[in-house]
This record gives C-alpha cells, sequence and structure tokens, in this order.
C-alpha cells in the first residue's frame, strides 16, 4: 500500500473550531437564494422535487431535516445518539479516531454531521438529499456521518456538499460510517463544489454484508484547493458487491488524491473501481486498490486519465491477492486525446474545438447508477461548462 | 464533382501515391481497386484531409473548388464523406448522439434510419464500443446516411459483412447515391434523377460489392500510381485471371 497521508500540508491552526449558528428553516423551499442556488449545484433540490427526503446542515447547524418516506430515518447525529441507544455499536466502529489528525479533530469538536437509515426491507422509491455547506469563512468543519441500510432494504442517497459563494477558505472533515446489512443496497452519490481555498478530507468506511450492495458514486468537478481521499469498503459477507465511479475534474490550484479501496474477504464478492480523470493545470492522484483474501473473487479497477494543457496524471492501481482463485484485473490509461478521435468527428463536420469537447464529455460520461434525470441533465451541463473554462 | 491532379502524397517522408490523376463527375460512382499497400486508403485519407498524409505536390478540386489545404471538418461541410474501416471509439459517446452530429442542421428520424440498418439496438451504445467488423459497417453508413455528402468514399464496405447484411449494406449504400430502386419515400421518378448527383469513390478487395451496387468506372491503384481506367467488371475480371501485376502491365 503507497502512502495515502502525503498530501499538501495544511495549518489545522490557522482554522475556526467554532461558528455563528444558523436557524431552522421550516420549509427547504424558503431557505437563502444564494444558497438555494449553490444547493442546486450538487444535486440537493430545495424544492424536494423527486426526493424522499432531506438533510441540510450549514456550517455546525442542522437547518433542515425531514423523512417524507415511511421507514427511512433523517435526523442529526447527536438526536440519533438520543433516540437510539444502540447506535454506540455503530459510531466509531468503522473507523477510529486515531487514524489522523482530522479524525481525531471530528471526535474533538465535533460538529453534527447525518444519520440516516432504511428500517429493515424497506426499499426507498426517492433518493435522500443531504447537503453539507460551509458559509463561514475559516471554518473548520467536522461531521460525523452514519448511513445504516438493514436487512433487505433499499436506500439511495444524494450527498452535496458546497460553500457560499463568498467563502474563500474553509476545512472539511467529514468521517462517514455505512453499514451495509443482509440483502440491503445502498446507492450513495456524493457531489462536491469545493472552494479554490477549501481543504477536504473526507473519511469513509462501509461494511456490507452477505448480499448487500454498495454502489457509490463521486464527483468533483469544480475547484477545489486540495482533496484527500480513500474510502475504504469491506465486503464481508459471501455475495455483497462493491461499485465505484468517481469523475475527477483538477484545474490549475486544484490537489486531488482521491481512491478507493475495496477488501474482498468473502466468497463470491465482486468489486468495481471505475475512475475518469481530466487535469488541465491542476494534480489527480487516481488510487485504485483491490485486495482479495479468498478463492472465488472477481475484482476489476479501471483508471483512465486525460491531460489537457499541463498538470499531473498520477494513476496508482493496485491489485492484492492473498489466495488462488482469485480474479483481479485493472486498466490504467494516462495521456491525452486520441488524434484519430479528434479527426474522426471533424470528418462528420464538427470543427477541432468542438471535437475535443464532444470526446471530453463523453470521457467524464460515466454510467452513473440511480442518478435522477434532472441531476444528470445538470451535471452534463456542469461538464460542458467545466471543460469550456479548461480550453 | 472531384478532380485530382498530379496528386503526391507522403506519410512521414516516404512516397504513398506517386502522381495520382483521377476525375470523378457528378452522379458517377468509381471503384478503386489494388492489391494492398498500393495506396487505396492513403488517397481516401489525403481527399478527407486527415492529418499525416502530406501533399508534396499536385491539386484536389472539389465542386470546382481547391480544397488541397482545407481542414477536414471543412470538407466535410463542403460535402465529402467517408466510411472508416477501423474507426475509433469514442468513450461515453452514444452512437445516436454521432448520427445526431453527423446530421447537423438537418433534422432526422434517427430510429427510422437506424431500423432500415437494423441497428436500433446500438443507438444506446459507445459510438464503435465492440462493434463486430459487420456493426461497424452499419455504423459507418448510418452516419453517413446522416451526414448526407455529395461524394462518399467508401473502404471496402464489404469487408467483415456476412451474405445477409450485404444485400441490406448494397440498398442502403444505393440509397446514400440516390441510386435506390426501391425508394423509401415514394419520391417520383423525376426527383430521382434530380436527385442523382452524388459521386463515389469505392475501395474494394473482393469486388463482391459490385453485385449490389452500380458502378460507372474502376480504376486500378499500383504502387502508388493510378494505371487502369475502365469497365469496373473489365477489371474485376482480369484482376481475377491474371492478377494485379498483368493487369497493370496492359496499360504500360
Amino acid at each position: 500500500m503507497s502512502d495515502v497521508t502525503s498530501n499538501k500540508e495544511i495549518d489545522l491552526s490557522t482554522y475556526k473550531v467554532d461558528a455563528a449558528p444558523h436557524d431552522y428553516v421550516e420549509e427547504l423551499s424558503r431557505v437563502d437564494v444564494k444558497d438555494a442556488r449553490q444547493f442546486l449545484d450538487v444535486g440537493v433540490d430545495p424544492q424536494e422535487n423527486g426526493r424522499g427526503g432531506s438533510f441540510i446542515q450549514k456550517d455546525r447547524s442542522v437547518i433542515h431535516c425531514k423523512s417524507c418516506q415511511p421507514g427511512i430515518e433523517i435526523m442529526g447525529i447527536s438526536q440519533a445518539q438520543l433516540q437510539h441507544a444502540w447506535l454506540k455499536d455503530y459510531i466509531w466502529k468503522n473507523i477510529s479516531p486515531e487514524t489522523d489528525a482530522f479524525t481525531h479533530r471530528v471526535i474533538e469538536s465535533p460538529h453534527e454531521g447525518y444519520f440516516i437509515r432504511s428500517l429493515p426491507g424497506v426499499k426507498a422509491s426517492q433518493p435522500v438529499q443531504a447537503c453539507l455547506y460551509i458559509a463561514s469563512e475559516k471554518f473548520s468543519q467536522h461531521v460525523h456521518n452514519i448511513v445504516i441500510a438493514e436487512e433487505n432494504s433499499e436506500l439511495h442517497i444524494i450527498t452535496g456538499c458546497a460553500t457560499a459563494p463568498h467563502l474563500v477558505s474553509g476545512l472539511h472533515v467529514g468521517v462517514s460510517e455505512f453499514y451495509v446489512k443482509k440483502g440491503a443496497k445502498l446507492i450513495f452519490t456524493m457531489i462536491h463544489d469545493w472552494g479554490e481555498q477549501v481543504n477536504v478530507r473526507p473519511r469513509t468506511v462501509t461494511r456490507v454484508e452477505e448480499g448487500g450492495v454498495i454502489i457509490s458514486n463521486y464527483v468533483s468537478l469544480r475547484p477545489v484547493g486540495s482533496l484527500q481521499m480513500f474510502p475504504t469498503t469491506y465486503l464481508e459477507g459471501r455475495g455483497a458487491v462493491a461499485r465505484f465511479n468517481s469523475i475527477l475534474v483538477a484545474g490549475k490550484g486544484s490537489h486531488l488524491d482521491v481512491g478507493s479501496r475495496v477488501v474482498l474477504s468473502a466468497p463470491d464478492t465482486r468489486a468495481e473501481i471505475i475512475s475518469r480523470g481530466i487535469t488541465s493545470g491542476g494534480t489527480i492522484i487516481a488510487r485504485g486498490d483491490l485486495v482479495g483474501k479468498v478463492a472465488g473473487i472477481k475484482a476489476h479497477l479501471e483508471c483512465k486519465g486525460l491531460i489537457l494543457n499541463n498538470g499531473l496524471m498520477h494513476a496508482i492501481p493496485e491489485l492484492s491477492g492473498y489466495a488462488p482463485g482469485v480474479e483481479m484485473s485493472h486498466e490504467a490509461a494516462v495521456g491525452k486525446i486520441d488524434k484519430r478521435e479528434i479527426e474522426y468527428l471533424m470528418a462528420r463536420g464538427l470543427d477541432e474545438e468542438a471535437a475535443i469537447s464532444t470526446i471530453v464529455r463523453g470521457f467524464l460520461n460515466v454510467d452513473i447508477d440511480g442518478l435522477p434525470p434532472a441531476l444528470k441533465q445538470r451535471l452534463d451541463q456542469t461538464v460542458t461548462e467545466t471543460q469550456k473554462d479548461m480550453m | 464533382m472531384l478532380l485530382i491532379e498530379e496528386l503526391r502524397v507522403e506519410i512521414e517522408g516516404k512516397p504513398i501515391l506517386k502522381n495520382v490523376n483521377m476525375h470523378i463527375p457528378d452522379g458517377e460512382t468509381h471503384i478503386l481497386f489494388g492489391p494492398n499497400g498500393s495506396g487505396k486508403t492513403s488517397l481516401m485519407m489525403t481527399l478527407m484531409g486527415f492529418s499525416g498524409y502530406q501533399v508534396t505536390h499536385g491539386k484536389i478540386t472539389f465542386k470546382g473548388e481547391d480544397i488541397t489545404h482545407l481542414p477536414i471538418f471543412e470538407r466535410a461541410r463542403r460535402g465529402i464523406g467517408i466510411s472508416f474501416q477501423r474507426p475509433p471509439t469514442i468513450n461515453g459517446l452514444k452512437t445516436r448522439a454521432m448520427v445526431e452530429i453527423c446530421a447537423g442542421q438537418r433534422s432526422l428520424d434517427i430510429d427510422m434510419l437506424s431500423a432500415q440498418l437494423n441497428f436500433l439496438d446500438f443507438l444506446d451504445r459507445d459510438v464503435n464500443q465492440n462493434f463486430s467488423g459487420g456493426e461497424i459497417k452499419r455504423s459507418e453508413l448510418l452516419q453517413l446516411m446522416a451526414q448526407q455528402p455529395d461524394l462518399v468514399l467508401l473502404d471496402e464496405p464489404e469487408s467483415g459483412v456476412d451474405l445477409e447484411s450485404i444485400v441490406m449494406l448494397g440498398d442502403t449504400i444505393n440509397t446514400l447515391l440516390g441510386r435506390a430502386i426501391k425508394r423509401p419515400n415514394q419520391t417520383s421518378h423525376k426527383n430521382t434523377d434530380n436527385e442523382r448527383s452524388k459521386s463515389a469513390l469505392v475501395i474494394t478487395h473482393t469486388g463482391h460489392i459490385l453485385d449490389y451496387i452500380n458502378a460507372d468506372k474502376g480504376q486500378v491503384l499500383y504502387n502508388g500510381v493510378l494505371c487502369c481506367s475502365r469497365n469496373a467488371r473489365e477489371i474485376l475480371k482480369w484482376i481475377r485471371e491474371y492478377g494485379y501485376e498483368e493487369c497493370v502491365k496492359c496499360q504500360m
């Protein structure tokens, strides 16, 4: 395993651990207009169209929280701890607070976070949206999130993380512990739109039981100071499945160190990690680590990177097999746009610029499971805008 | 439609086309024969303007305009369309979107066109991703149908295509060239004649495609030089009987 702690130095003392509280908003549609626009960009709909519930946190305050689907619980983590005494068996069980300086901050000065749970057998028909938002300058937001998909339930969460338009600097640390029980399915889509000098350190660990499925989509197209995350998933029950897609764009000044690790420790488990990165003056370190512990597992890793203009695209795919009979593969490619592709499109009447932008859009167009059409459209639009900025 | 004069082309400094002269009048379909490596595909790539094909001498005139140094898309917009032998896959670009690109401003019933080519199932797949040889042909023809070029360059349209599909491809090519006998949209004969101004240059190795499309003329490209120009079927017969070398000799 390569070193995942190496990243831009962050001086934790420069951040404030407190922020002024924000009022609770009864009707999400009445949230501040400026905030609402930011929410939309990360897939969080203030009108709650096609959403089965919402959790919105601004700085350290939960400003809105509700579930519209029976059998789906959505609340702040402190509320959940009051309501469910058993939650102590889940909190800090996947991740140790001593993992690093960032997890340590989350246990020292916690700022809420969400608790989302689907009860046994409940299949949520609409995605739940969660938004973690930083509005105070120099604020260091420390959230702790717990997601539990109980046995045979289905849960889809769209998490958008963003900052207020005026915000320059901030730090976001998120500890997330996900539990996918027997036969359950969790689709988790996370869209980030941080600021140019915002540093982001998510720490996520997922456990998946027999026959459980986790599908995780991660999208970061907008500028970010530095982002470093390496979510780890343990497939512990027979037939458990993990699929990770990430779409990354790093413009000048952005430093993205993003990867996923899946440990397959039960027979018939499957994992797939797909990552697409474009750097245009920034740095992307795209990691992928698959660990096969027993025979009969299948895992594949695909990492593709494009370098437009300058920048660094560093693909680090890793496979470790601990038993005969594991089936693991990876495919990594880093380069520029193939001239043949450009000329192919030009032969159909597109000028060179249009041809390149068509290829870039296609490159980032990974089929993301379970994305609502409106959000997909919005992402397509963001991709178009982003690639215009890059050219 | 197309006039090529004293064309010389190099790839990475190596002469490929040595002196090519060719004239394809409006509405005519010409067949280009030649052994492997004789420069047939290079000629097409040069006509389309692809990078790597350096024109060192001569001139290409299309519809009266010198296009020798125009960029690819300008040639496409002026009405030249090409079907590729091995087109690249473009990840994330659906075939449907590709056909829309080809159609440009023209309105088009993509589903109907695709149904004719038995290609509906492929519209939502990434363009050329894991397509078989025959599927690539259908995809390329579908794109050309959308593009409606006035000069069509077809590189071995029959290679890799099964016998059943070749009939369908032949029909499509004839429609593309305005030479179909069965018109799908009930156009009158007069209109059909008016539309018959489309020209084509078709590369073939086997000549099988001649059973399905009407060729006005055949040409043989040998060692970078056009050596023979006459009835396509006659040429094919000669080549089958005596081989390229002998066929070329008759002209020398």
